[in-house]
């Protein structure tokens, strides 16, 4: 059998795997991330079979993932929405940050792996699904809730913050010293500040450069211009996630609402492909030792989003059981969890046992927060009624 | 009435307003159009009890049930000292020969003496349309006329 023959064997396998794997999540109502990761650790370094031939397609592929992910992700807000999410929740925001990267970051000083390890810890358990989040609400029918959009700014902000930890992240994962970390930081929050500008006031020139009636040449105009700013910003040492991330908020109006649906079903194949590598490099035996702090975190973070929630609804007015329900619809983590320990890993600047960590961690997280969101409404109900009763 | 404009950061509006038992109804409107008819649960009116994704047509011709009644009334109300003289609504079908076709194909003034003043359309109304307004299914033709006249112009409109 020819090179080639084998590659399109192994990688129509995956691709039909990842298929089935997908409409078995579907079919028992869970979001598929978590077992394209199972997938992932199944057939990697230490698995069953691993799977060596298309290893150079699938590692461009994954980045190309990550850049649509983040695409995706900055497209699905205009830049007035983000404005205003910001004005409306950032309390909430910043509680949310304190509350939910702090067990993160304690459980990596712990395990004893330094100030960046913290630093990639308490992203990994700060940032909620948006994907997952979405999802749930609009499954649950409670898009109509008056606590949803608590929720939905809560995830607004979370993006925005994103883009600013992303450029300080990759700073201090190439290892630059403080005053260079400054310097990231003083970039990104720059960058930051002209694009939301240009995206307010001039968002649709940016549209109008790769707009096109035409699908064929609005795909490729789109999905070339997020690769070149995303190369560009990762030869900047910007990350580039945050160029692709930047360039979805500057593409605003119809022209955002057509990428994005044009550059969904891309973005579920390399996402998919995203999660499976990322789960290949992760060594399923390293993943028991830690499986004790994974359980841990999940729990903790857990309580915290749902504290988080909780708060940031009663400032909005809500009733008790709405709080609840924000908490609860907030617990999920999910792609961009990996992606954070992905980048990390990608810079060999942490432990092995932190990519297990944060699988182990994200496989609870996916798979808990739609559950949590389900039945927080009944447990509450029941747990308000107890006292009443007694 | 007082309607509450909230947007759904990645979704949408929510638009809706409070009945007067307290209980909220209104819409969710997606970003690609698809429309969700909410309505909160009496016990806690932070939550819904339904969300009904409804269709274009489903939501026009709900639109026109609701807002149809209203411009008979108030059109019977200002005929009431004409005795004989009645308002009904009369909607354009799907298998109506005239879906699609303009009002002037349908003569109804010639050969029934009835009257359209006005064609309800997702819950808008046009008032006084011309010979040449375009009929289509899920429209309701707002008819004044005396009654035999009323009848055979539902006649007319269901069959041609």
């Amino acid at each position: 059998m020819s090179h080639t023959a084998l590659e399109l064997i192994e990688l129509g396998a995956v691709f039909f795997g990842l298929g089935l794997l997908g409409r078995l999540a579907g079919r028992i109502g869970l979001s598929p991330i978590p077992l394209y990761l199972v997938g992932g650790l199944c057939f990697g370094n230490g698995g069953l079979v691993p799977l060596g031939d298309i290893g150079e397609f699938t590692s461009l592929a994954s980045e190309v993932g990550v850049v649509l992910l983040l695409l995706l992700l900055g497209l699905e807000y205009s830049a007035n929405e983000l404005m205003t999410g910001l004005r409306r929740s950032w309390m909430g925001g910043v509680l949310d940050i304190v509350l939910n990267a702090a067990p993160g970051v304690a459980v990596a000083l712990v395990l004893g792996w330094g100030a960046v390890g913290a630093m990639v810890m308490g992203g990994v358990t700060y940032i909620s699904s948006s994907g997952i989040v979405a999802k749930v609400l609009s499954d649950l029918g409670r898009l109509g809730n008056r606590e949803t959009p608590t929720v939905l700014s809560i995830l607004v902000f979370e993006d925005l913050v994103m883009a600013v930890y992303l450029p300080i992240l990759t700073a201090l994962l190439i290892g630059v010293t403080f005053l260079g970390g400054l310097e990231a930081v003083a970039i990104s929050l720059v960058v930051i500040a002209v694009v939301l500008l240009v995206a307010l006031r001039w968002g649709r020139y940016v549209s109008a450069v790769v707009d096109s009636p035409d699908r064929e040449v609005f795909l490729l105009k789109v999905l070339g211009a997020a690769l070149l700013v995303a190369g560009i910003a990762s030869a900047l040492q910007v990350s580039a996630a945050v160029g692709a991330f930047l360039l979805g908020i500057a593409i605003s109006g119809s022209t955002a609402h057509n990428a994005t649906r044009l550059l969904e079903p891309l973005r579920d194949l390399f996402a998919a492909v995203f999660f499976v590598v990322f789960g290949l490099n992760t060594d399923p035996r390293t993943i028991p030792p830690v499986l004790f702090w994974a359980v841990a975190l999940a729990v903790t973070t857990a309580l915290t989003k749902i504290a988080t929630g909780w708060w940031a609804a009663r400032r909005a007015g809500i009733g008790k059981l709405g709080r609840a329900r924000a908490g609860a619809a907030l617990i999920a983590r999910g792609e961009f969890s990996i992606v954070i320990a992905g980048l990390a890993v990608s810079y060999n600047a942490v432990p092995a046992e932190l990519a297990a960590l944060a699988t182990a961690y994200v496989l609870f997280m996916a798979i808990l927060g739609p559950i949590a969101a389900k039945f927080v409404e009944p447990v509450a109900r029941a747990l308000q009624r107890r006292p009443a009763h007694a | 009435m007082n309607v509450e404009v909230t947007p759904l950061p990645g979704i949408g509006v929510r638009k809706d307003f409070a009945l007067r038992n307290g209980r909220r109804v209104g819409v969710v409107t997606h970003r690609d159009g698809q429309i969700e008819l909410i309505l909160s649960k009496s016990d806690d009116p932070d939550a819904c009890l339904a969300e009904l994704p409804l269709t274009p047509d489903e939501a026009s011709a709900l639109a026109n049930l609701l807002g149809a009644p209203q411009l008979v009334a108030q059109l019977n109300e200002e005929h009431k000292d004409l005795p004989g003289i009645h308002t009904r609504q009369i909607p354009v079908r799907e298998e109506s020969p005239f879906d699609g076709r303009t009002l002037g194909d349908t003569a109804l003034r010639t050969r029934t003496g009835v009257s359209v003043v006005a064609v309800m359309r997702a819950g808008q109304a046009h008032p006084s349309p011309t010979p040449d307004f375009t009929l289509t299914a899920g429209d309701l033709l707002v008819t004044v006329g005396t009654s035999e006249g009323l009848d055979n112009a539902v006649k007319i409109l269901t069959h041609g």
